[in-house]
């Protein structure tokens, strides 16, 4: 499985390397948390917000940077080889297909990861207050949440497109997801501006485990961890455990249909 | 020693049924109604290791259903198969490294890269370890004339050379079956007679299974001694090539060459006419009134030059599409 993860990595990796100038926009394209930062900042300089300028800065540069990891497209890719058929291919090779997408995915990271250095030292350089200096054990926690961020987005996504088996166009859903998405997760605004009760209500669906959670923790923000950390894995098991169900579902479907 | 089974295999489809025009949409929106097709019906036959078996069938007759079936992308709605000792839709991964699938319509390699890395992807899939995997990629792609471009995109190759790159990406793993479904569709003819010539040697070197579904009839002639032949899902045929040709070639055509041209109705007399391209007049006659048409041909006409030819294949094989079962 290692000689494979690695090949898939490092065959990805030059596959993505060949959207070289797509890269730069596809970065640029999640810079929303960055345009937001400025109103947010602007906002809190009147006060009335539990947060201070300085802390909406940061943590939205950390959302910037989590969007970076939790950004997943698995739903065009695999909506596309539904429609063009090419999934049969993958089925017929001993590989589960979803590690070529989670490989693309990894890869595509890879090839953002200098750019997205580049653009973190171009911000402390324009707004040398927002520096923060995170100790070892939040540095290690913040990893630990992000990458259980991808794997909640990336799980959540696949299991929509797993609809693409019964659906012609199951991006629809997807697209309408987005939308609560952008609201919820905290790209629009961090969590702690809601009112608490509904602030209290979101920690309990999947949405601010996506990017508000990983950046608050980045940035210091009052969180629970343990609680944070217990939904996410419960968010995760049940994704995992549905997207299964449907992907043996859907596979009968598929066969059904004519593949 | 059979390596493919199949009895009684049938496969129906349910397919949406849409009335044109705006009120269609609506309806078709609102409550979907579906018709039921039988692609396959009722089909058996038994496959021997290292055979080369053509899949002969028009448009829709359900050879790719049938062959989907047989690689277990598709559910048989009734009937079995066994494929290796394997029951194709439960896709063990045993099963998965003993077969392959080229669709000449579609392409499992990486558009931008080079065939290279999509054969690295495939030789860890199929954990080949690396001297094997190099000394079977130098073998293959000696075979496919291939080695040059094995490090330039897809993209950049030309059709020909995709084909033969997807076939080495099929291959790479040393299937025992290879199902190949129209392999050479858009190939021109040299492109065409280099897939059929690697087909041949590689069964011949490796004694493996091969299924091969094309329109292209040399392809069939060139590389399948014994053929199936599916029209309306229902298998009509299944025999050597040669006993079917005979058997139903039971005319010639005749092709003379006149000092002048005629008309039509001057030669329909004769017998019936295949073409008329100038001077040139192609009939096709019963074998049985052969002598003495071309007799009377002689006799009557201005004739520079002629011909007797056994009618193309792909002529007879159409003209029993539209009949029932052959055997």
């Amino acid at each position: 499985m290692l000689k494979i993860t690695r090949t898939l990595i490092s065959v990805y990796y030059a596959y993505m390397l060949e959207y070289r100038a797509e890269i730069f926009f596809w970065i640029l394209s999640g810079s929303l948390p960055i345009i937001l930062m400025g109103v947010w900042i602007q906002a809190a300089s009147n006060g009335g917000f539990s947060l201070s300028s300085l802390d909406f800065a940061r943590y939205f540069f950390a959302v910037f940077l989590v969007r970076q990891v939790t950004n997943i497209w698995v739903i065009w890719e695999f909506e596309q080889e539904i429609i063009e058929g090419t999934l049969s291919f993958r089925l017929l090779q001993p590989l589960d297909p979803v590690w070529h997408h989670v490989a693309r995915h990894l890869a595509e990271k890879l090839t953002r990861l200098p750019l997205v250095i580049l653009f973190s030292a171009l911000f402390f350089w324009l707004y040398p207050k927002a520096t923060w200096s995170p100790d070892l054990s939040r540095i290690i926690l913040t990893g630990l949440t992000v990458v259980l961020s991808f794997i909640l987005a990336f799980l959540i996504q696949y299991n929509f497109s797993m609809l693409a088996f019964w659906m012609e166009r199951a991006t629809s859903i997807q697209q309408f997801w987005s939308l609560l998405q952008i609201f919820f997760s905290g790209i629009i605004a961090p969590l702690d501006v809601f009112p608490a009760p509904f602030k209290e209500a979101l920690l309990w669906t999947p949405f601010p485990y996506i990017n508000y959670f990983p950046s608050a923790m980045a940035v210091g923000l009052n969180i629970h961890l343990e609680k944070g950390l217990g939904i996410m894995f419960f968010w995760i098991v049940l994704c995992y455990t549905l997207n299964r169900w449907l992907w043996r579902k859907g596979l009968r479907q598929y066969s059904g249909m004519g593949a | 020693m059979s390596i493919i089974e199949v009895s009684n295999l049938s496969k129906i489809y349910p397919v949406a049924i849409k009335e044109p025009g705006f009120k269609g949409t609506l309806s078709h929106f609102f409550q979907r109604k579906y018709r039921q097709i039988k692609a396959v019906e009722g089909v058996s036959f038994t496959l021997n290791q290292g055979e080369i078996v053509g899949f002969l069938g028009p448009n829709g007759a359900g050879k790719t259903t049938t062959l989907k079936m047989l690689t277990g992308l598709i559910h048989p709605s009734s009937g079995n198969v066994q494929v290796a000792g394997y029951t194709p839709y439960r896709r063990q991964k045993s099963f998965l490294n003993k077969i392959s699938l080229v669709m000449g319509q579609k392409q499992q390699l990486l558009w931008d890269l080079p065939a290279l890395d999509s054969l690295k992807i495939n030789a860890a899939i199929y954990n080949i370890p690396d001297k094997v995997f190099k000394t079977r990629l130098d073998e293959l792609a000696t075979m496919l004339s291939l080695e040059e471009q094995l490090t330039q995109p897809i993209r950049k190759l030309s059709l020909g050379q995709r084909m033969k790159a997807e076939l080495l990406a099929a291959l790479i793993h040393h299937p025992q079956i290879l199902f190949l479904d129209e392999p050479t569709l858009g190939l021109d003819v040299n492109a065409q007679a280099a897939v059929r010539e690697f087909l041949r040697d590689y069964n011949t070197r490796y004694q493996s299974t091969i299924i091969l579904t094309s329109h292209y009839m040399a392809d069939i002639v060139a590389l399948c001694p014994r053929i199936l032949i599916i029209n309306q899902g229902i298998l009509v045929y299944d025999g050597e090539l040669d006993k079917l040709l005979k058997s139903f070639a039971d005319y010639r055509q005749v092709k003379i060459d006149l000092g002048s041209p005629l008309e039509r109705k001057d030669l329909e007399k004769y017998g019936e006419i295949s073409s008329i391209e100038g001077k040139e007049v192609c009939f096709s006659i019963p074998f049985a009134k052969l002598t003495s048409t071309i007799t009377l041909l002689l006799e009557e006409l201005d004739i520079l030059d002629f011909s007797v030819q056994d009618p193309p294949v792909e002529e007879i094989i159409s003209h029993l599409f539209t009949q029932g079962n052959l055997n």
